[in-house]
């Protein structure tokens, strides 16, 4: 207990002060997992809308698929980015590992099954609705999708928000293919588990406390969109 | 102008899953006229129109277009419940045009030119999720207008509004009716029949029992299930 107050006390210093090399790790966390994230959607959004409308062979294998990988193991994902990624992989020339870059990648494989998964879900409750007045004003699938996709944004920025909740908070695909280096690729999860390591309770407190202060603040800021979108726009 | 009258529909059957729902469908729809389709709850209403809209695909017999079997774009269907897309009055009429392959530059003229035809003009940049039944049901009636269509398919287009709602909903059907497209609707409200119908076809268990001017069928119907269904019916 004697551990906890202590590190508390000496916690909260850093992160009052705004210690700059804290900053930094905060910033390079934030700046990974929302590109992941963006990256991600890109393609598992319009997926997750074809799996949703989409009416071809192997619909539902796909979508089990999917399902199936949300709860990939980030361990798992950061050896398969690292071994493509590392010199002798097929990606290797591209000298990525050990970079930001690599982390981004990571993370946006690690979290598009769960934002492809959720939207499915989500577009598939929106099609319930809108199919027959779709089918009759004469859009193709192709529009249909698009339209679908637009019409349930809160929604899926609340998605979005899951699996940058996901990705922000995982460590193991991040170290493995991020390789935890200082001033380079170091986020708060990595320095938590090598401050705690360590022995450097206070810092690996801090990082803690930042990590589940900005969860919340998502979270919080996903509910209120919500709230006001359907006040808004019903 | 090229025509996409009649429609006919031959031999018409749908029996999805072997439940037979409609059977023995023969039927001629000529330019001009206001037809009301009366019927029983579960005698057929809406899958007919539904299958002359195109939405459902007979299982049997044959529904041709002006004697071609591809489905026109000038023929549009609003529902009783009208799906309003997460988008303003005005963009909901403009999606229409959008899908139908109208020009951008020419939508958003086209749309307001509709709603102001419906009296919408005041809630054009309104989420039109958040208006009342009856407001969202004319702009479903604009989104379709705005298509131009030679015949509109109305399937209880007031069932779910109450009666001021329902008068201007009328209203427009009427309006829509004299600008010269062809009306083909559903309704359980008898005195809108009587108002609005030229000819009404009566439903009983998937069959079309009659087709008679409408003045005829409500003084003396000429199926005995029509005449139980008008006496059970009238107050």
């Amino acid at each position: 207990m004697g551990d906890l107050s202590e590190s508390l006390a000496l916690a909260l210093g850093p992160v009052i002060g705004l210690d700059a090399k804290l900053m930094d790790i905060v910033t390079l966390s934030l700046r990974v997992s929302l590109s992941a994230v963006l990256l991600s959607a890109l393609l598992a959004l319009p997926l997750g809308a074809l799996l949703a409308v989409g009416n071809f062979a192997g619909r539902r294998t796909l979508t089990v698929v999917v399902n199936g990988f949300m709860g990939l193991p980030a361990v798992v994902v950061g050896l398969l980015v690292y071994l493509l990624l590392s010199r002798a992989g097929p990606l290797g020339p591209l000298g990525l590992l050990f970079t930001p870059m690599a982390m981004v990648i990571a993370q946006a494989i690690l979290v598009a099954p769960l934002l492809a998964a959720l939207t499915r879900q989500t577009v598939a409750d929106a099609w319930r609705e809108y199919q027959e007045q779709l089918h009759s004003l004469g859009a193709t699938t192709r529009q249909a999708i698009s339209t679908l996709l637009w019409d349930t944004r809160y929604s899926l920025f609340t998605v979005m928000l899951a699996g940058f909740g996901r990705a922000i908070a995982e460590v193991g695909a991040v170290m493995i293919v991020g390789g935890n280096i200082d001033g380079v690729t170091r986020v708060m999860t990595t320095s938590i588990a090598l401050e705690t390591s360590k022995g450097d309770l206070p810092l690996a407190l801090s990082l803690g406390l930042i990590l589940v202060v900005l969860v919340l603040t998502i979270n919080a800021l996903a509910y209120v969109t919500g709230v006001w979108a359907r006040r808004r726009f019903g | 102008m090229h025509t996409i009258f009649p429609l006919t529909l031959s031999g018409v059957a749908f029996a999805p899953n072997q439940v037979p729902v409609l059977a023995d469908i023969d039927l001629r729809i000529d330019a001009g006229a206001h037809t009301v389709i009366l019927g029983a709850n579960g005698s057929g209403k809406s899958a007919l129109m539904r299958l002359m809209h195109g939405l459902l695909k007979p299982t049997a017999g044959r529904i041709l277009w002006n004697g071609s079997e591809s489905r026109p774009r000038a023929q549009c269907l609003v529902f009783q419940r009208p799906v309003m897309l997460r988008r303003s009055a005005l963009a909901n009429v403009a999606y229409g045009l959008q899908v139908a392959g109208v020009p951008s530059a020419r939508r958003n003229a086209q749309a307001r030119a509709a709603l102001e035809r419906v009296g919408l003009t005041h809630l054009a940049d309104r989420p039109a999720r958040v208006l009342s039944g009856g407001e969202q049901q004319r702009v479903a009636l604009a989104r379709a207008w705005a298509l131009e269509p030679h015949i509109l398919f109305l399937d209880e287009p007031t069932a779910s509004l109450d009666p001021a709602a329902a008068r201007s909903v009328e209203q427009v059907i009427v309006d829509i009716h004299r600008a010269g497209a062809s009306i083909v609707m559903t309704t359980h409200n008898l005195g809108q029949a009587r108002r609005l119908a030229d000819e009404i076809i009566f439903l009983h268990a998937g069959r079309i029992t009659e087709r008679t001017p409408a003045g005829d069928f409500f003084r003396r119907p000429q199926s005995s299930e029509a005449r139980s269904f008008l006496q059970g019916e009238l107050p």
